[in-house]
């Protein structure tokens, strides 16, 4: 590809069946607390895909 | 051939879809988000999780296609193809260089990084918020504990009003933290990671019963195939190097409040007589961090008065602190603290200088720190599942009350409308707990069609009860905020891997 760079991310297509172990952590956007958005962790199971 | 295929994925796209005890309608989408920045072109494409950095033709391409291409039938056809080149070709494009832009495209989509669907994702909402009104199964595995509803501070821009939560002075005993620690166990089905959050008001405003309730659990985890990771937030007036020995050894993290520059942080944070902290915690806080060197955060608020907030966030790296946080303060529209749409485009401005500063000193080395919202794990973030889920509130995290008391979250502490139960006979107010478990992502109708949405996960229940009344709702300032973040982010993060693999290659 000359005109796109495509930056690895992991597929969230894929882990519709990779995922969903529910050992990540909470994940409060709350100011007053860790403000933790979703896109802010990382999955706690490392699932390959 | 390809192009064929990605202009049939764009025209089907109008599928009202009525998912099972959601009530609201969703389209099946495609949804593709450009935007431009630092000099470059991003493309998102938000269902796969796809991040492109693309050319300005291969920008223009995808843009036209999709702003043409969602609705119209006509572009089923190699016409559609036709209709881009000509489009193209008026700015200036070659023909053959617009082809091989198409053909690029087509391929990414053919791969499922571009223009991709999202009807999998309806049906996996669906099945979550499947739920009777009396289900008792729900896990749970996170619990934030506030250990003292009292506090030595007294800012003004505090949701719990001097940590008391509209209520009288209490501390929780030890009895209650460990019943709240035995409910989160026995509640968490075959969960191992168990979260627990130290909150208040002050929590070391209660350090012995902080000290006994981490004891407690650490003395029962491993019986019960367990691991216990807890949390504490502090304002530092208090903090010893016996809470540092202890927070190092037992916590996993530790979120410590400063708002930045003397003056800022003087001005909200301030004891009873009124009187600055500032003096008091930093000396506190460095040694902390020094001690401490990972996991934990420095945390400030910015408010009205100080929209260039990124001078506070240098002043925290300033004093040596390298894992930073500062969240725009929430609070009621007519506060004079409260930020304002005018505000907006020079909250806009810091986070992209703040970007493009943490860039700087990535190349040179000087001086780097890490800002909590940048933190974007492209590769090995949460999968579906969480991202449509959100935040948890109400279903597998709750707040405990002093006195033992439940809610859905430390926001909702004190409402009666939501108290949930108690740790002792547990959850009675199903009510609630049901709507909770059915709010998701696809339960927010301002979210289907929000570029956001998987970065964020339809936001902050509680942001959204108090701005329009309704945990669906959204907190559309906050959602404006967000949004910008995530472009910066995803920027800085993109830069720094082609940085990552050009210092690879040098070597
Ligand atoms: S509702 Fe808001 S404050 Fe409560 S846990 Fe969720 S994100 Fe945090
Ligand atoms: S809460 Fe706001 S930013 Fe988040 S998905 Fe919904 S509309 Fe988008």
């Amino acid at each position: 590809m000359s005109r796109i760079t495509t930056i690895e991310t992991r597929d969230l297509k894929q882990s519709c069946t990779s995922g969903g172990c529910g050992e990540c952590q909470t994940s409060c956007q709350s100011a007053c607390k860790t403000s933790c958005g979703i896109a802010n962790q990382p999955c706690e199971g490392k699932t390959e895909e | 051939m390809l192009l064929l295929l990605l202009l049939c994925k764009l025209a089907k796209n109008v599928k009202i879809i009525v998912v099972l005890n959601i009530t609201a309608e969703f389209w099946e989408l495609t949804m593709i988000h450009t935007y431009k920045l630092n000099g470059k072109n991003f493309v998102l494409d938000v269902n796969s999780g796809g991040v492109h950095l693309v050319d300005d033709l291969a920008y223009d391409c995808i843009e036209f296609l999709r702003d043409s291409g969602a609705k119209e039938e006509p572009l089923l056809n190699e016409a559609a193809r036709n209709a881009a080149i000509l489009q193209l070709e008026q700015k200036d494009y070659k023909k053959s260089e617009i082809a091989e832009a198409l053909d690029e495209i087509a391929a990414l989509t053919e791969a499922g990084k571009l223009f991709s669907g999202d009807e999998e994702y309806v049906k996996l909402a669906a099945k979550k918020s499947q739920t009777t009104p009396q289900e008792q199964k729900n896990v749970i595995k996170a619990l934030c504990l506030h250990v003292a509803h009292t506090c030595n501070l007294d800012c003004e821009y505090c949701f719990a009003r001097g940590g008391t939560y509209h209520g009288k002075h209490t501390l929780m005993s030890r009895e209650v933290g460990e019943k709240a620690i035995d409910f989160l166990i026995e509640k968490s089905g075959s969960r191992r990671n168990l979260e627990v959050d130290f909150f208040g008001g002050e929590p070391l405003m209660n350090w012995e019963t902080v000290k006994h309730i981490v004891n407690y659990a650490r003395n029962i985890e491993e019986q019960h195939n367990k691991n216990f990771r807890f949390t504490l937030t502090t304002n530092g007036m208090l903090v010893t190097d016996e809470v540092i020995d202890f927070c190092n050894a037992q916590m996993a993290n530790v979120v410590l409040s400063l708002d930045g520059r003397p003056a800022v942080h003087d001005r909200f944070r301030v004891t009873p007589g009124g009187v600055g902290s500032y003096d008091v915690v930093v000396p506190k806080f460095v040694e902390f961090a020094k001690r401490r060197k990972k996991n934990y955060y420095m945390r400030g608020t910015y408010t009205h008065f100080n929209t260039d907030f990124t001078e506070d966030i240098f002043h925290m790296a300033e004093l040596g602190f390298d894992e930073l946080s500062m969240e725009p303060v929430v609070c009621p529209p007519g506060s004079p603290n409260a930020l304002t749409d005018d505000d907006l485009p020079v909250l806009f401005e810091q986070y992209e200088i703040l970007a493009l500063e943490m860039l700087k000193r990535e190349k040179t080395g000087s001086k780097p720190f890490n800002f909590y919202h940048y933190n974007i794990d492209l590769k090995n973030g949460p999968c579906i599942h969480k991202r449509i889920l959100g935040c948890g509130s109400g279903s597998e995290y709750m707040a405990v009350t002093p006195t033992g008391e439940l809610y859905p979250c430390h926001q909702f502490v004190g409402d009666k409308d939501f108290a949930l139960g108690d740790v002792w006979n547990g959850v009675k107010n199903f009510d609630i707990i049901d709507k909770f478990k059915k709010s998701s992502l696809y339960s927010k109708p301002q979210c289907g069609d929000c570029w956001g949405k998987f970065y964020c996960s339809g936001g902050c229940a509680a942001n959204a009860y108090h701005s329009c009344g309704d945990i669906n709702g959204i907190y559309e300032f906050g959602c404006k905020l967000f949004k910008k973040r995530i472009e910066c982010g995803i920027m800085l993060n993109v830069e720094k891997t082609l940085l990552a693999e050009a210092r690879n290659e040098q070597i």
